[in-house]
């Protein structure tokens, strides 16, 4: 039966071809596959109220603990920021930035006292920060060579054209660059005051204070035994006091891979900001690393941005898992949290009070 | 080639019509012809139906138009804010140049004019994302890629032609969404154009073939008939005229393939039985009645020199000289055959429509036959009447001289020849009448009923006459037995002693009034049901007073004839056009389609006669049938029969619109999100047009990290099974007008986009309050800043297309976590290695230093989840009838529940 059915079909089919003249279009009957017949099998999700509010729930359930969590950790952690701009006549600063200029060769000093009124536990990080500083102008963003901070020597010799107008100052410039010409230069030592009233130098120490590929892969110096040779031929940045080369005594943290020549390398992504500066190491357990008194900040006072409205600071904080003190995630958590149980209650709510034709409904189904 | 030859006498022959070899034809008998080339170059028939084929485009495209305008305008908007305020921040002091980021020279030379003009032009390069140009590229990738699913829907396979589907534009896919109005052909299209004799009426005895299936076997039997029979004389004169009077060809071996194209109205899909016997013929009316001759004994065997065989009941073979062939046109709407029989009386059988025949018998014979025509033509059959007439030798001498002298003629060759032709088709005597049916496509009815559900007004436009057209409008269903019918034809035109002109206006007023006043505003989405009190009208309008009513003697009444005309048909459930033209079907699809609200409009037909109505409409349709393929080559979409158009429509268009109509939405939103925290960032960074992005993430966003996902939804997306689609027509309302891309979802989706936008920011923005995110105190750069945001972009922007996507297959689940993965791959990869070719190392370890920050892992799980709340909300809140129509309407559910129960399937929708 299938057979003769079949030869039928073959018959109709050649009589019929042959009438449409056509061999192209032989029989060509569309493949019954899932995919060309657009029935592969598919999850069909549908959202719906019932779906949706328990989900409602339990994102405000694990998102207002989190964010409780969030707030009280940022809480924890101590911070303190001293300015130093020296803008007002009061500021122990006020002299170094009023004459402040370039060509003096004598370093101003200024030294500032504060009280901690609470003892920093753990770790303490020193940062400094710049409010009015635009490291993140394009301009400002491009203009730097980083095969030259690679250790390329080509680039060393010819750098890169992005670094104008700071790429030659009759020899090429190491590191060149707007980056790296403004390099924060400000030095600042912290000393705590005993109770006694000696003056004891708190140690800063400034490794680890920049990424670590940063430090060991992407900054290089160029290749020799010796950085002052290696530099020979290039001239240092308009507006640094110091050679590259002489930017440490330690080989390891000198040249292009001076931390804090990286961290101002990166830069920042708004106009206020602040980079780690030192790090201040717990010495043990029993003595909290910065105890509650007086401490004086010495600053030498290199570093100009009253031109641009710009202001500096130090700022001591401790670190959490989180990183530094920052109270809108935590708020933004809980109000997040917050909002979806809200949603939830009003939702179910409303459901109940309306949808209660779709629910008969669908259990008729 | 010798024409004279010198010692011949040259013979005149006149080349008409009849010679004429149209392209494709076969040579027949004889090995060789000679030929004279006409109408060539210019004048060929391809070259003069040229028309320009416009371009055809969708609503939605229009639409992408319309929203790409916006984009432009925010486009150039913010790069003015941006220009402007960049140059009042910098009017500042120490805020253009401070002494960390000079200037270069060249900088400082060029004008400040250039300058702010350069800036401008960099802003917008900068924002010019937000022009989604891969948009286009992913449209026309779906829409190419979205057509071969018609191609390959086996439910578009018709095992009698061996072919499915074909689609000649990709274009048009959504475009079958959007259908308002079909107007379709009767004969082909809604008819299978598959003549059957039924019936016949022999001196007004009706005889009607009973047993149909057994047909072949009573060949010796006497006809069987109703209560009387005619005289046999008068049985085998009618059958006699049957088998002599038509232009058929014998093809006696069937089975064999005959080389070349193809032949109109090839009947060879089915092999007789007993005799492998062919016939071809210009129109398949004439082999559907020497096929019924057949039946009732008198077989034709062929034409041979001019000699007509045919085999009587007897079996014996009569031999008939055939002595002229007064062919068929449609003008006269009659052929006539003059034969000679062995004995030697000359006879000419004639037979033609009704009303081209009654007019030239003898009046008292036709009032017998008339009612049995007109019984048969409201049934739906296709009636012709058959009269004969004996010639006196001298008659035909007459006549035979005088239709030489026409054929030769060279002026007027067409005018004589009729003249002759109504000289000699005079004073005949009326012998019978048959009925030929035109079959229904198969699930013409259901079909029609869909799109009717559908809301998709159904205007039948046809050749034919009313009473034929006007029944099988209403074995289709078009017509219902409660729809009052509006006639609008010359008949009713001329009932009255008033002018045809007025009495066209008076008409027109009179159905408008009931039509469109009377009747109670139509509430949007409601179905066709048997409950409601709303009559139904029908509309009927034939040719002549169409063109009547098209070019109105007085020009000022055009326009006022034209919207009354328009108001009466959109307020008709369907509307009958008879009669026409080719090119007033043109017209009148033209008409529709510059309309108030400009309607998508369908055309559907398989003739050459449609064609012009397929290239007008916006969509046109050709059915694979049997005139040829001159309707498939002009439409957008062929399809094998009728019974195909509702899946095409409800299903595979719905499908489209819904998918490219989100496809258009996603590309627009995701790219305002992806340039909205660029522009935020220009607040931050001096108005210097830093970019907030790395270079990679700015290509790659629209070409790797989201393409794959929109494309996925965009092929296989089906918001509602295929089946609820087929079963539910009142869906495709819920997409009518484009629904899906009016402003309002437009809005919609802007706002989102611009939520979210702000969203991603000012969420980092904050975070970035105090840049040392990491636990050893080092702080993030803003690098990190834009790859924050990014991550958080690119997570939001797919997993709204995951909520979205109501369809998940596999490949939907590969390319959504898919690209998410490549995006973590190839940022790790992107940021892992010192790029030798690059200038600057800027993402250098960014992306997976950004995971070791928990806050940052946190703030991207928030600023995610805070984006898609509205979302989520909205899916609680939205009414029944959303702006997506992605949730089922009320009614709808109710269809559809009923559709679970009727397939009590564990498939959910």
């Amino acid at each position: 039966m299938a057979a003769s059915y079949n030869a039928k079909e073959e018959d109709g089919h050649l009589s019929g071809s042959s009438g449409l003249g056509g061999t192209a279009i032989r029989t060509r009957k569309p493949d019954n596959t899932a995919f060309k017949q657009q029935r592969l099998p598919a999850w069909q999700p549908i959202l719906t109220a019932g779906t949706v509010l328990p989900a409602f729930f339990v994102i405000g359930l694990i998102f207002i603990p989190i964010g409780i969590g969030l707030f009280v950790t940022s809480n924890n952690i101590k911070e303190i920021e001293i300015e130093y701009t020296g803008t007002e006549t009061s500021s122990p600063c006020f002299n170094c930035s009023h004459n402040f200029s370039w060509n003096s060769t004598t370093p101003c000093k200024c030294v500032l006292s504060f009280f901690l009124d609470q003892p920093f536990e753990s770790n303490v990080f020193m940062y400094y920060g710049l409010s009015n500083f635009y490291q993140n102008h394009r301009r400002y963003v491009k203009s730097r060579d980083d095969s030259q901070l690679n250790g390329d020597l080509n680039s060393l010799k010819d750098p890169s054209k992005e670094c104008e107008p700071y790429r030659f100052n009759e020899k090429p410039i190491a590191p060149c660059g707007a980056i790296a010409n403004s390099m924060f230069n400000d030095t600042l030592d912290l000393f705590y005051i005993d109770p006694n009233g000696t003056k004891n130098p708190i140690p800063l120490i400034k490794k680890g204070i920049a990424w670590w590929t940063d430090k060991h892969v992407k900054f290089r110096n160029p290749a020799g035994s010796n950085l002052t040779a290696v530099f020979r031929d290039t001239a240092k940045p308009v507006n640094w006091l110091k050679p590259v080369y002489e930017l440490d005594t330690d080989s390891e943290n000198n040249g292009f891979i001076n931390e804090d020549f990286i961290v101002w390398m990166r830069t920042a992504a708004l106009p206020t900001f602040r980079k780690l500066y030192r790090i201040i190491q717990k010495k043990n357990n029993m003595t909290p690393t910065l105890p509650r008194g007086n401490y004086t900040l010495e600053v030498t006072y290199n570093y100009p941005v009253r031109s641009f409205e710009g202001r500096k600071r130090m700022i001591l904080s401790t670190i959490s898992w989180m990183g530094g003190k920052n109270p809108f995630l935590g708020i933004a958590y809980i109000t997040v949290g917050s909002i979806c149980f809200f949603l939830g209650v009003v939702l179910l709510f409303i459901h109940h009070k309306y949808g209660n034709r779709n629910n008969s409904s669908d259990i008729s189904n | 080639m010798h024409i004279y030859k010198a010692d011949q006498e040259p013979a005149v022959r006149s080349l008409g019509p009849e010679n004429l070899l149209l392209k494709g034809a076969t040579l027949k008998n004889t090995k060789k012809i000679n030929g004279v080339a006409v109408y060539t170059g210019m004048e060929t028939k391809m070259a003069l139906n040229y028309q320009g084929k416009s371009q055809k485009r969708s609503a939605v495209e229009k639409s992408i138009n319309a929203f790409l305008l916006v984009y432009l305008c925010i486009l150039i908007s913010k790069a003015v804010v941006c220009t402007t305020l960049k140059y009042v921040w910098q009017s500042k002091d120490g805020q253009d140049e401070p002494w960390y980021n000079q200037k270069t020279q060249k900088e400082k030379d060029t004008n400040m004019y250039v300058k702010m003009f350069t800036d401008f032009l960099s802003f917008m390069v900068l924002f010019n994302f937000i022009i989604p140009v891969s948009m286009y590229v992913t449209v026309e990738m779906q829409k190419f890629l979205g057509s071969f699913f018609i191609t390959w829907d086996k439910d578009f396979f018709d095992p009698e032609i061996q072919e499915g589907a074909l689609v000649n534009t990709s274009d048009l896919n959504e475009e079958l969404g959007q259908v308002e109005y079909v107007f379709t052909d009767k004969t082909g299209t809604l008819t299978q154009n598959n003549m059957e004799f039924i019936e016949c009426c022999i001196d007004g005895f009706q005889y009607r073939h009973r047993d149909e299936l057994d047909g072949f076997t009573v060949t010796d039997g006497p006809v069987s008939k109703l209560q009387q029979k005619a005289g046999l004389e008068k049985e085998e004169l009618f059958l006699r005229a049957l088998c002599l009077c038509h232009t058929v060809q014998v093809k006696e071996d069937g089975a064999e393939e005959t080389p070349g194209d193809q032949v109109d109205g090839v009947d060879g899909m089915f092999p007789q039985p007993e005799e492998e016997r062919c016939f071809i013929a210009s129109s398949p009316d004439e082999i559907a009645l020497v096929k019924g001759a057949m039946r009732y004994g008198f077989t034709f065997l062929g034409l041979e020199s001019k000699n007509m065989k045919i085999k009587n009941r007897q079996n014996d073979i009569e031999e008939y000289k055939l002595l002229h062939v007064l062919n068929f046109d449609p003008v006269r709407r009659r052929m006539s055959v003059i034969v000679q029989t062995k004995s030697g009386e000359t006879l000419l059988f004639c037979k033609g429509a009704d009303s081209s025949i009654f007019p030239r018998v003898k009046p008292e014979e036709v009032e017998r036959i008339r009612l049995h025509v007109e019984r048969n033509a409201t049934e739906g059959y296709r009636t012709l009447c058959v009269a004969f007439k004996q010639l006196s030798a001298e008659e035909y001498a007459v006549a035979d001289t005088g239709l030489r002298e026409a054929r030769l003629a060279l002026q007027d060759r067409e005018d004589k020849l009729m003249a002759i032709y109504n000289q000699v088709e005079t004073g005949m005597s009326l012998i019978g009448a048959t009925a030929v049916e035109d079959r229904l496509q198969e699930e013409a009815a259901e079909t029609m009923e869909a799109l009717q559900g559908a809301g998709i007004k159904v205007w039948v436009l046809t050749g034919d006459k009313m009473e034929t057209a006007k029944s099988t409008c209403y074995a289709c269903r078009l017509f219902q037995r409660g729809t009052e019918l509006l006639e609008l034809t010359v008949r009713t035109l001329e009932d009255g002693r008033t002018k045809r002109e007025d009495k066209l206006l008076e008409l027109l007023r009179d159905y408008h009034r009931r039509a469109v006043q009377d009747a109670p505003p139509v509430k949007a989405g409601v179905t066709r049901s048997w409950s409601t009190a709303n009559q139904e009208y029908g509309f009927i309008i034939d040719g002549a007073t169409l063109s009547l009513l098209m070019n109105p003697p007085r020009d000022a009444d055009a326009c006022l004839y034209r919207n009354l005309f328009l108001q009466i048909c959109q307020n008709s459930t369907a509307v009958l056009c008879c009669r026409m033209a080719p090119l007033q079907k043109a017209q009148i699809v033209k008409m529709v389609k510059n309309s108030k609200g400009s309607p998508i409009t369908l055309s559907i037909g398989d003739g050459a006669n449609d064609v012009s109505m397929i290239l007008e409409a916006h969509v046109g349709i050709g059915v694979k049938g049997k005139e040829g393929r001159q309707a498939v080559r002009n439409s957008d979409y062929a399809i094998p029969k009728l019974k195909h158009l509702k899946k095409l429509l409800l299903a595979h268009g719905h499908l489209y619109y819904v998918r490219i109509a989100h496809l258009v939405q996603y590309f627009f939103y995701k790219n305002l999100c992806f340039i909205l925290p660029q522009f935020l960032y220009q607040f931050f960074c001096g108005y210097s047009q830093q970019p907030l992005y790395d270079a990679a993430y700015l290509t790659m966003y629209n070409i790797c990290f989201t393409s794959m996902p929109i494309l996925a939804y965009s092929l296989l997306e089906q918001h509602m099974a295929i089946e609820v689609l087929l079963d539910n027509a009142t869906l495709y309302r819920q997409i009518a007008k484009n629904a899906m891309l009016r402003w309002r979802p437009f809005l919609y989706w802007t706002v989102l986009g611009i939520f979210q936008g702000l969203m991603f920011f000012f969420g980092v923005r904050f975070l970035f309050s105090n840049p040392a995110l990491q636990d050893n105190g080092q702080v993030f750069g803003n690098w990190s800043y834009g790859t924050i945001v990014f991550t958080v972009l690119v997570f939001t922007v797919t997993l709204k297309l995951a909520l979205d996507t109501r369809h998940w297959t596999w490949i939907n689940h590969f390319v959504i976590w898919g690209s998410l993965a490549f995006y973590v791959f190839f940022s790790f990869f992107w940021g892992g290695i010192i790029w030798p070719f690059l200038k600057q190392q800027r993402l250098y370890f960014v992306f997976a230093n950004m995971l070791s920050s928990v806050s940052a892992w946190l703030v991207i799980i928030i600023l995610i989840l805070l984006s898609l709340l509205p979302e989520l909300l909205l899916v609680v809140l939205r009414k029944p009838r959303g702006p997506h129509s992605r949730q089922l309407s009320e009614e709808t559910s109710t269809y559809t529940d009923r559709w679970l129960l009727s397939h009590p399937s564990p498939i959910s929708i």
